[in-house]
């Protein structure tokens, strides 16, 4: 029971390591200060996938992620882990898109890669934090959606099992097939790298990546289709173009404000039995221990 | 997110060595197997860019679980339970993540499922890990009885046997018994043939057996009935069944990681590898070359793990109202430790390279003739790797035990509690001047390379080489070290005294190989002179170990030998 998977994922600024320029004085990501990932929990998405692979031959697992060209480099990681193949979803005017209207090109480009059996994605992306394009995609291609998972359990008669991680505790909930699932980063992390492959699709590039390489490289790409990366453009997932960029997205940016974290509420207690007792008094009367 | 590798300059400085050209070459058979395999290099530059990215995966793997998996590993080590043994959980994770990554099988060739890296790479990759724990490289380092395999055994055994590595199965080198450890010529494990089954039947006790849970087991076995000695003596190859019972998990002082057993052969089945007799003075002596390099790295792994911990300490930590790495008493500890780092790293790199070169040349020869030309080579670097081999694992572990003595003191009373890692190191340390032939039995390995004059021609062979004229001054010292060092092994072996001799050879290996280390610092340095640092502190530390040692010689004379008798 070969399944035919696509994952979706976001290459991010690494905003776990920031530094003291990560941000510019308008208060805006400086991407420039920031190394480029492959987001964490769509790492953890990837390898449910890869999982899936292994335990129903035959499946195929294919990596779509929107950005610029530059982005090619995590369909290359996720080639390196066991993916199948990749598309860069690229076109200047998918640019300041929002949830919304990445949602909407992304669905069509998923339409354009169908059939399918499974979309699984990150939870969130470490950049926006919003959690809003899983949902939102699986919404406009009219099937179910599973968020929140830790764990693909199995599929069987065309029904998936997924265990959720929730706030309160761990779900587990079941499915017919298609279906768009989130992964949580509680869930097992990705593999490695593995050697064979990277050294299989170290040379793997974009159509756009290919105009500035050397004809050494161009003939290399010939010889091996396997290598190239295929582009999907606005024109070729059919997009209105009134409906992503700029102006397909609701979401303006207000204001950003710099917020400086500190100890609004601090007490100093002396070090006698007395404080030390007021204190548990009251810790034991709000309720936070006992 | 930790890199071992890549934060540590100093590796890919020994990976993109110009000798990596023509052992890449070779080991590629100058590029065609690109036609047939899809992660084939294309070239040699497409070839060391794949080397250092794939050791950055490595780099990656030991700096985010290794390490992080290494205390606890230490604090629960494995388990024996039902004749099986049960890994750590953090040993699983680890090995779990080297296969997926598809290190397991490092060396091999494509054919049989390898990635064909160099022996260069591969102990790249076990000082790498050894620096992240060391008992876990003793599992990792196993591949090379897969690599003893691929050298000696029929192609059909290596088509069986080589793929399992890539699974996941592990493998074990099974020598030592109760009554033979250093002398091997000892060995009684029975291998007797049955004719009806055409297998051998191995009988017997094995003890101190590196993961004697192994799925594919060397062992080495007594073929021929009435035989004393090692010529006696086969190698076969066990795949783990229910006829051997582990008896038990020694408790060690360190490596506790590394499940370490005392095995039971029972009518155990087992197939020859390669011809009879040859067990122990061809096939073992093959094996036990690339364990003691193994060795090597994992002593300089270790080491390099102490220095950086002592390091940090030493700058974190404020006595008499300054950071102690001001003290001269302290930084010279860590000065020294890292230049003896430096300097036995490259000793172990060039070894790999020797081994690289030769063993590729024999590999190329069950293909095609050898011209004369590759024949010479081939002779020439087995020579040298031969005699080279001894000193490294030498100097490796006696400065790895040196170094973890020393960190541990830069710590002081802190170092002494289990709460930091550097009492693991230490423990772990230990072992390294012991296994795969005591110190002791690595001079007497080495000493004949010394007396015979042919280490002496390889580094001579420096002598010659074009040298940044700022460095001239200490090639200076080093010609009159050699000269030195020269006159007193011919002042010992002129005695024709033998016990003399071995009483003193110990001083005659290491200031041999003093001149080596200094010499091969020299070429870094004069390859990027940031490396002249290193290069002076150490000739300068190698000529006055080298003045004492031939001061005591000189006042040594044969009738002394008899006061050392005294108190035995």
């Amino acid at each position: 029971m070969g399944l035919r998977i696509i994952v979706l994922a976001k290459q991010v600024p690494d905003t776990r390591n920031v530094g003291k320029d990560a941000m510019k004085e308008d208060g805006t990501v400086n991407r420039g200060a920031l190394p480029a990932i492959f987001n964490p929990e769509d790492l953890n998405a990837l390898e449910q996938a890869l999982r899936l692979k292994e335990k129903y031959a035959g499946t195929e697992v294919i990596l779509l992620t929107m950005g610029p060209t530059r982005a090619s480099e995590i369909i290359r990681e996720a080639l390196y882990r066991g993916a199948d193949k990749g598309y860069l979803l690229t076109d200047r005017k998918f640019a300041g898109s929002d949830t919304l209207a990445t949602s909407y090109a992304i669905s069509l480009a998923i339409k354009k890669l169908a059939p399918y059996d499974l979309v699984i994605s990150g939870r969130q992306a470490i950049d926006g934090d919003t959690a809003q394009v899983g949902p939102q995609t699986a919404e406009k291609l009219e099937i179910g959606q599973v968020t929140y998972a830790e764990e693909i359990l199995g599929i069987e008669n065309n029904k998936i099992t997924i265990k959720r991680r929730l706030e309160r505790g761990i779900e587990v909930v079941s499915s017919p097939l298609p279906l768009l699932v989130t992964v949580h980063g509680s869930a097992p992390a990705c593999r490695t790298r593995n050697s064979k492959l990277f050294m299989k699709y170290k040379h793997s590039k974009t159509v756009t990546e290919l105009q500035e390489a050397t004809e050494d490289y161009i003939k290399l790409q010939k010889d091996r289709p396997y290598l190239t990366i295929e582009e999907l453009s606005a024109a070729d997932i059919n997009v209105d173009s009134e409906m992503v960029g700029l102006s397909g997205s609701p979401t303006k940016v207000k204001k950003i404000e710099n917020v400086v974290l500190a100890h609004k509420e601090s007490k100093i207690l002396s070090d006698q039995d007395k404080d030390i007792e007021n204190l548990m008094k009251e810790l034991i009367d709000n309720h936070i221990i006992g | 997110m930790a890199n071992f590798y890549t934060d540590n300059e100093i590796l890919k400085f020994h990976l993109t060595n110009p000798i990596m050209k023509e052992i890449i070459k070779l080991r590629e058979r100058d590029y065609t197997e690109k036609e047939k395999y899809d992660y084939a290099p294309l070239d040699y530059e497409d070839a060391i860019d794949s080397y250092d990215k794939i050791l950055e995966i490595v780099g990656d793997i030991t700096g985010n679980i290794i390490q992080p998996n290494a205390e606890d590993v230490d604090a629960y080590g494995p388990k024996l339970e039902n004749n099986k043994v049960i890994y750590a959980e953090g040993t699983k994770q680890n090995l779990n993540a080297l296969k997926e990554g598809g290190f397991n099988s490092f060396i091999f060739p494509r054919e049989y499922g390898g990635l064909n890296m160099s022996i260069v790479a591969y102990v790249m990759v076990a000082e790498i890990i050894s620096r992240a724990d060391a008992s876990f490289v003793n599992i990792y380092g196993l591949q090379d009885c897969g690599e003893t395999i691929n050298e000696f055994a029929s192609k059909e055994i290596r088509e069986k046997y080589l793929p399992m590595f890539l699974e996941g199965k592990t493998a074990a080198m099974i020598l030592t018994e109760p009554d033979a450890g250093s002398d091997l010529q000892a060995v009684n494990l029975k291998a007797t043939y049955d004719e009806k089954s055409g297998k051998w039947m191995l009988n017997g006790v094995k003890r101190f057996i590196t993961n004697g849970n192994g799925d594919i087991c060397l062992v080495l076995a007594r073929s021929e009935e009435g035989t004393s000695d090692g010529r006696g003596l086969s190698m076969f190859l066990y795949e783990k069944d229910d006829t051997t019972t582990i008896r038990r998990i020694e408790n060690k002082l360190g490596i506790k990681g590394s499940p370490t057993c005392e095995m039971v052969f029972k009518n155990s089945p087992a197939i020859l590898i390669g011809e009879r007799k040859l067990g122990l003075i061809k096939y073992v002596m093959s094996l036990m070359n690339a364990a003691r390099l193994g060795i090597g790295a994992q002593s300089v792994g270790i080491a390099e793990a102490c220095y950086r911990e002592a390091k940090k300490y030493a700058s974190e930590r404020a006595q008499f109202g300054k950071y102690i790495n001001q003290f001269p008493a302290v930084y010279e500890m860590l000065t020294n430790m890292n230049v003896r780092i430096q300097a036995v790293r490259t000793f172990l790199y060039e070894t790999a390279a020797f081994v690289d070169i030769y063993k590729s040349l024999n590999s190329i020869e069950e293909e095609r003739p050898l011209t004369s030309e590759e024949k010479q080579m081939a002779k020439k670097y087995q020579k040298l790797a031969d005699i080279y081999t001894p000193l490294v694992k030498l100097f490796g572990s006696e400065y790895c035990n040196k170094i973890a003595y020393d960190a541990i003191q830069i710590h002081g009373g802190t170092g002494y509690m289990k709460d930091f890692p550097v009492q693991r190191m230490a423990r772990d340390a230990r072992i390294t001047s012991i296994y795969e032939g005591t110190t002791q039995l690595q001079v007497v390995a080495a000493i004949r390379g010394v007396t015979n004059g042919s280490l002496f021609a390889a580094i001579k062979e420096h002598e010659n080489s074009e040298i940044n004229p700022e460095l001239e001054y200490l090639k200076h010292t080093l010609i009159n070290m050699t000269a030195e060092c020269e006159n007193i092994v011919k002042k010992v072996t002129e005695t024709k005294d033998n016990e003399y001799i071995d009483f003193h050879s110990r001083r005659l290996v290491e200031s041999a190989g003093n001149i080596v280390m200094g010499y091969l610092l020299l070429r870094d340095a004069n390859r990027d002179i940031e490396n002249k640092r290193v290069a002076e502190i150490f000739i300068k530390l190698a000529e006055s170990e080298n003045k004492a040692a031939i001061q005591y010689i000189n006042s040594f004379e044969i009738k002394d030998l008899a006061a050392y008798k005294h108190f035995i």
